[in-house]
């Protein structure tokens, strides 16, 4: 297992109850292991930064890690060794979107 | 007298309003889910400290959120609404077929006989069930797969089903409302449904005798005459006295027969209160003065209650689940506009007093009168 940190946008860190930001355990470091984890570890999370079933990406949504874009991904990618081994963050966050 | 609570959604927020006994001035709280739109949020007619709200973003969609305590403190509850079986289409604004998408929860519906039961009207338009007081939800998909389902398009506002009408003494018959689809019946707890929209004379189709296409706002019922349901639609003030299968209009002299919301006073089933807006193109009040229409005569006559209410310069709306009464005798009647006022009245509409101003956008308010 390896520990991802990841940083939450304000409106899931209030519906979670947690800090801005968490540390989710991951089997693979993948941008799905690492999405399946912070579900898991809060299920009320679920469904509010991509869908239930088709795990589709919500539209408003990005991922970011080490300065990337990793948001058109697959799932099975891997992350950046940085977030893999800690010393860095993987971002979770609304898309600047309004006007 | 009792304690009475005001929960209010707004685009920003859910704010609660409770005044602790008759004379008492009113105290505020909230907002709870600050930058969450809540399109509505209710209470357990079988336990008034069981609330729901419907807390909705467009970055993160529905939640939906549970309180044990009136609303001070809340749970997340479970927000898959998936429908059930193959998911059709129903008409796009071009007149497409487009296929149902799941947007939002608009309308919240504790059940009356079970407290862990609940029923969401949703966009695109369906009924959904809990019987877990919201960690799950199932879709009573007879609706949306009703014959006519595939003509129903939506209106401005999407094609939302925003009325749940339930009644304790048969959880059989349901009734809900769609805009702009019409309303519908079940007489068999939701599993199958009837179009009851014969009588509704909508301008916009060509088909004057047309089952579905009706843009309804907002019904209301007296629990002891469920077969009497008053109608505020687009256009047009209506009742029915045999659960839907005629209606016929009851404008009588209200200055203006748009608007959204329609409710029945508790004490007396033939007292009805709409709110009178100018039309569907420029939703505001006539002549920028806010009044609330009573009828004590089921419709037909309307008085215009204005005092304490503002008769200048008055332009919010108030939407179709932005008006809500108490249980109390006279009845309170509790009216929220998108200008972010809540006017109460607690003498059945003659007086009217703001209880909190400067409120984002409200876009629904719902009274309960506390043991």
């Amino acid at each position: 297992m390896t520990a991802i940190r990841v940083v939450l946008p304000h409106h899931l860190r209030t519906l979670a109850g947690v800090d801005r930001e968490i540390t989710v355990e991951v089997e693979e470091p993948t941008i799905g292991g690492v999405l399946g984890a912070v579900e898991h570890a809060h299920p009320e999370l679920r469904g509010t930064f991509r869908d239930h079933g088709t795990l589709k990406r919500r539209p408003f949504m990005r991922w970011f890690a080490c300065e990337e874009d990793l948001s058109h991904e697959p799932l099975e990618t891997r992350l950046p060794a940085d977030v893999a081994e800690g010393r860095d963050v993987f971002r979770i966050l609304g898309a600047i979107a309004g006007g | 007298m009792t304690q009475v609570r005001v929960l209010i959604g707004t685009a920003k927020g859910a704010f609660v309003a409770t005044r602790p006994a008759a004379g008492t001035a009113w105290q505020v709280e909230g907002p709870h889910f600050g930058g969450w739109e809540v399109y509505h949020l209710k209470g357990s007619p079988i336990d008034p400290d069981r609330v729901w709200a419907a807390p909705s973003t467009g970055w993160h969609g529905q939640v939906i959120q549970h309180s044990k305590d009136g609303g001070r403190t809340w749970e997340v509850m479970g927000n898959e609404f998936a429908y059930r079986g193959e998911t059709r289409t129903h008409q796009w604004y071009d007149g497409t077929p487009h296929p149902w998408e799941f947007a939002r929860v608009w309308h919240l519906e504790p059940s009356p006989v079970d407290v862990d039961t609940i029923y969401a009207g949703v966009e695109d338009a369906a009924l959904f069930r809990s019987t877990d007081a919201g960690r799950t939800w199932s879709e009573l998909e007879g609706l949306r797969t009703h014959s006519t389902a595939g003509t129903w398009q939506p209106g401005a506002g999407g094609l939302c089903l925003h009325t749940i009408i339930l009644n304790p003494d048969n959880p059989d018959r349901i009734f809900v409302a769609i805009s702009a689809a019409g309303a519908f019946r079940s007489d068999d707890g939701g599993i199958t449904w009837l179009p009851i929209n014969t009588g509704l004379d909508s301008g916009h189709l060509p088909d004057q005798d047309a089952t579905v296409g009706h843009c309804v706002h907002n019904l209301a019922q007296h629990p002891d005459r469920p077969d009497t349901l008053f109608m505020q639609k687009h256009w047009d003030v209506l009742r029915t006295d045999d659960a839907g299968d005629h209606w016929r209009e009851v404008s009588g002299n209200l200055p203006s027969d748009f608007g959204f919301p329609i409710e029945v006073d508790p004490n007396d089933p033939e007292t009805i209160f709409v709110v009178p807006i100018l039309s569907d193109s420029e939703h505001y009040p006539p002549d920028g003065k806010m009044r609330v229409a009573r009828s004590r005569t089921g419709g037909d006559q309307w008085e215009l209650l204005t005092e304490g209410l503002p008769q200048a310069h008055a332009y919010g709306n108030i939407l179709r689940d932005a008006m809500s009464l108490d249980a109390e005798d006279p009845c309170g009647i509790y009216v929220g506009t998108t200008d972010g006022v809540v006017y109460a009245s607690d003498d059945g509409g003659d007086h009217w007093a703001p209880i909190v101003e400067h409120l984002p956008r409200i876009l629904s308010v719902e009274a309960q009168s506390i043991p």
